[in-house]
């Protein structure tokens, strides 16, 4: 038996810019930076890919499972998605492209990661709507758990901010 | 060389048994915590708050989650059959978490001295000798910051608001000290655990650690600190509630259990 299997790791990792965070449509989860790793077993038809989680109490994490499973069997292979704790997501790990999705959306990108948890100072976010950094957050919490809620005094308007982490 | 600070790996019975407690106490403490909080979700005085306050259980219920899935590898049964299928009397968390909401300025007065007790814990645990726990405490304090920012902007918005405010900002703290405290009682099995440096301080040095971080804020608001520097630690006359870490609960903590419990114990398997 030959084996005509030809599907590539990259194939899988284009193909993953396909699926969306189900929470913020605008980008993938190439975008988002949740993909540790793809270990593709061309032999087995096996791939078994490795999620980050972003914030601990996130609902969407099963979602992304399945759409990350959905999408890849499509190549006809079984595929496994693991959640890891082999290093740790930080919205760092967002990528430029997604920076710049999630600014055309309204959403301001999050500041680079303050590493000292206990400071308290969160840099004002640009306002995403006229760029003014005159702004202020509202509030820690917003729509969902990776977001908050700001204010910008020149344009007046509030904005969403995804939060560093 | 110093062998308490080499990874832990195989654990003996003893060992297991007391860190399964101290799991248990800190996943009680955030799922009830969670539990408790969401009963502000619709209600809230202020939309914001309605979605802080949700939000704030989502993380806690997700933070228990953690700790629930530890245990379960270690006892090998399910998070959910530990989370939803224990007794009221095998739960371990401090009981100021099982508390109902009395009014906002208890809510966010228990916040305040919960968040800063559940950061300075938690900070601790990222230099555990037990990889998975130290791991988990290395995510969890990421998320903390906006627990505490949160707290603290309540803490100085009622001190600085009007008399009503400040007379149930006083009322809250008046009620709230020895539970407070009472997140700091040993968990059973602690000395166990400090000898491997699992746990890798006592709780009475996070205690301690807890005061200092709170006396800032409340000695800038001038409000109560009832606390005496008795060099290397701090002396009160308030008698701290114990209990809740051997599983002595209050009739409000039966009252949310059975809320909680109520979809498990119509179907153990149901699923969403």
């Amino acid at each position: 038996m030959t084996d005509t299997f030809v599907v590539s790791e990259e194939t899988l990792w284009d193909a993953l810019h396909d699926v969306p965070d189900p929470e913020l449509p605008h980008i993938s989860l190439i975008d988002l930076g949740v993909i540790l790793r793809v270990e593709l077993d061309t032999q087995a038809a096996f791939a078994r890919v490795l999620l980050m989680p972003t914030f601990l109490g996130c609902p969407a994490l099963e979602m992304m499972r399945d759409m990350i499973r959905e999408r890849l069997e499509q190549f006809d292979i079984t595929v496994q998605v693991d959640v890891t704790d082999e290093q740790i997501w930080t919205s760092d790990r967002i990528s430029e492209e997604g920076r710049r999705k999630l600014e055309e959306a309204g959403i301001a990108p999050p500041a680079p990661n303050n590493q000292n948890n206990t400071i308290m100072l969160l840099e004002p976010a640009p306002c995403p709507h006229c760029g003014s950094r005159k702004t202020s957050l509202e509030s820690a919490f917003g729509p969902t758990l990776c977001r908050a809620i700001a204010h910008c005094r020149d344009c007046k308007q509030p904005f969403e901010q995804f939060k560093p982490l | 060389m110093n062998t308490a600070v080499e990874p832990v790996t195989n654990l003996t019975p003893v060992q297991k048994q007391a860190l399964c407690e101290l799991l248990l106490a800190l996943a009680d403490d955030e799922f009830v915590m969670g539990y408790a909080n969401s009963e502000w979700t619709g209600i809230a005085p202020i939309l914001e708050e309605d979605i802080a306050f949700s939000s704030l259980a989502q993380d806690e219920i997700g933070h228990s989650r953690v700790f629930y899935e530890m245990l379960a590898t270690l006892e090998e049964q399910s998070a959910d059959s530990i989370a939803y299928g224990r007794e009221p009397s095998g739960f371990r968390n401090a009981q100021l978490v099982e508390r109902g909401r009395g009014d906002w300025a208890y809510s966010v007065t228990r916040q305040f001295f919960y968040d800063t007790a559940d950061f300075v814990r938690i900070e601790s645990l990222q230099k555990s000798t037990y990889q998975p726990l130290a791991k988990a405490a290395a995510g969890i304090i990421r998320e903390e910051k906006y627990h505490l920012l949160h707290a603290n902007t309540w803490l100085q918005r009622l001190a600085e608001g009007n008399a009503e405010a400040q007379q149930r900002q006083h009322t809250a703290f008046d009620a709230l000290w020895p539970d407070a405290l009472g997140l700091f009682e040993p968990t059973s099995g602690a000395t166990e655990l400090l000898a491997t440096g699992i746990l890798p301080e006592p709780f009475e040095a996070l205690q301690n650690r807890w005061i200092t971080r709170i006396e800032e804020p409340l000695r800038r608001l001038s409000l109560p600190f009832p606390f005496i520097d008795a060099s290397e630690r701090w002396d009160t006359h308030i008698t701290p509630i114990y209990g809740g870490r051997r599983g002595e609960h209050t009739q409000s903590f039966l009252d949310l259990y059975s809320v909680f419990t109520s979809v498990y114990q119509l179907d153990p398997e149901a699923d969403w």
